[in-house]
């Protein structure tokens, strides 16, 4: 059995329950008061992760942290399609690792952003925007050529991998940030298109797709 | 620099500046009130200072429930009474700060509001086809006090612990233009009530913070669900409230169309055109 260490509002969080929800697979969930109780910097959460970071799984005793490398294990694992996470596709894989590497620098800025302004977290928050923008800029441009070469995703597949799921969730939240989506049109449609997975589900903040429609 | 606030009865109040969890001996803590940025710092002996960024002075500060209050003017009252903030069979949790960018009126309004349960709080405080509001009670108390009672909505989880889906009843009180409370049947012990008091920090017009203090009942539940699901619950109006546009409460009883359910909200404007707040809203044409 899968053991998540989790919170809510957290976006690497719910990326897990995201990937977990679209796989169909059983969790349990131990709630960390991560703010304000600050219970990731805990004594007894810092042994489980030293870097005193969430999240966390535990499944039968295999303890992982980093968001990323959860998914990369979940979909590897449990994946019966292969599909997230396509083991033996060399050139897919590469692709996924420097997207899954994108995710972090999101959640370094935009995610960094939110956390300034919505929960008082002391940091540079012009810088961590500019940061963001820069990257939504880059992540604009790669989806909308990917929409005329008939590419959906994030990677050179007919289908998404975990890491569309790795990006979503920082982006989907960027406006508690001040982080606004307005320039990035091809950025929201992929939000739309991640919406409209079987098997998607929300977090706080994080809305559902209204059914698509031909125009 | 933001607009200050000329309104007394905003200036002479007590509001909240910080949770007590967010304050640290090792760094200041900076925020705003009514437009005017503040640095807080805890002192030896744990005595929280709180200064004036623009001219240096102290402002008059106090801690209760759990968080840190201060007074830009002379108080003309205390801190707002939470008397189940004295039943030790409670959890008083402070349900986590968190900043919102719209004024902090709305963000009052939106707690008074059941009409939004099924879209916004899917799934929880709410879901289709279970939207009507029901008529429910508004009146003024003697206190000068707002409260809507009898307010009765379908709920699908309306609480942690909650098992099932049921009709709950709610009283609501808006204590102070910036403060409100909401009253829900505990769903353990049912003639008691659990108190959820929303505690908002005008930060200046167009941004808030919301400050929830819980008072919950302990039979069958820990403080750290009651904080989480109160969190869960917000983040989801934070975007809402976020996207309200205008960002101030339009006072002026033309400026948005209230249907039946918007009741207590109408009075809530009214209540506060008679108070003269201006801070936060976009004033009444005479």
């Amino acid at each position: 059995m899968i053991t998540l260490y989790d919170y809510e509002l957290s976006g690497n969080c719910y990326k897990i329950r995201l990937l977990m929800s679209i796989l169909g697979l059983d969790y349990t969930v131990v709630p960390v008061d991560f703010y304000p109780g600050r219970e990731h910097k805990s004594d007894w959460f810092l042994a489980i992760n030293p870097l005193g970071q969430l999240p966390v799984i535990d499944d039968d005793g295999l303890v992982l942290r980093d968001a990323q490398a959860i998914l990369v294990y979940l979909a590897a694992k449990y994946d019966a399609g292969n599909s997230w996470y396509p083991r033996e596709n060399a050139d897919l894989l590469g692709e996924i690792g420097q997207w899954m590497a994108f995710a972090d620098s999101i959640t370094a800025t935009a995610s960094a952003a939110r956390l300034h302004d919505a929960l008082f977290y002391d940091l540079d928050a012009e810088a961590a925007r500019a940061g963001a923008h820069r990257l939504f800029r880059i992540l604009d441009e790669h989806l909308w050529f990917g929409e005329q070469e008939g590419r959906d995703w994030l990677c050179s597949a007919a289908h998404p991998t975990v890491a569309d799921i790795a990006c979503f969730p920082y982006v989907m939240l960027s406006e508690e940030g001040g982080i606004s989506r307005q320039d990035y049109p091809a950025i929201r449609r992929w939000c739309d298109r991640v919406k409209r997975i079987k098997g998607f589900t929300v977090m706080s903040g994080v809305f559902p797709a209204g059914p698509a429609k031909a125009a | 620099m933001s607009a200050l606030c000329s309104d007394r009865v905003l200036l002479d109040d007590w509001h909240v500046v910080a949770d007590l969890a967010n304050l640290s001996p090792q760094a200041p803590f900076r925020t705003r009130l009514l437009g005017v940025d503040l640095t807080i710092r805890c002192r030896q002996g744990d005595i929280k200072q709180v200064v004036r960024n623009d001219n240096g002075q102290n402002v008059r500060a106090t801690e209760r429930y759990g968080f840190l209050w201060a007074c830009l003017g002379n108080p003309a009252r205390d801190i707002v009474a939470v008397p189940e903030a004295l039943e030790d069979d409670r959890h008083f949790v402070t349900g986590g700060s968190i900043a919102v960018r719209v004024s902090g009126l709305r963000a009052v309004e939106n707690f008074l509001d059941m009409g939004h349960f099924p879209f916004v709080h899917t799934g929880w405080l709410g879901d289709e086809p279970h939207t009507e509001v029901a008529p429910y009670k508004v009146e003024l108390t003697p206190d000068d006090e707002l409260v809507a009672s009898e307010c009765k909505f379908y709920q699908p989880i309306a609480s942690p612990t909650a098992k099932e889906g049921f009709i709950v009843e709610y009283i609501y009180k808006v204590i102070r233009p910036y403060t409100v409370a909401l009253y829900k049947s505990n769903p353990v012990q049912k003639d008691r009530l659990d108190v959820i008091t929303l505690f908002v920090q005008p930060v200046d017009e167009d941004n808030c913070i919301a400050h929830p203090f819980l008072c919950y009942l302990k039979d069958g539940i820990d403080a750290a669900t009651v904080r989480a699901f109160m969190q869960l619950i917000f983040a989801q109006d934070k975007p809402i409230l976020e996207n309200q546009v205008p960002k101030r409460l339009p006072l002026d009883p033309r400026a948005e169309t209230p249907i039946r359910a918007d009741a207590v909200a109408v009075l809530y404007r009214r209540w506060l055109r008679d108070k003269s707040v201006t801070y936060g809203a976009i004033p009444a044409r005479s």
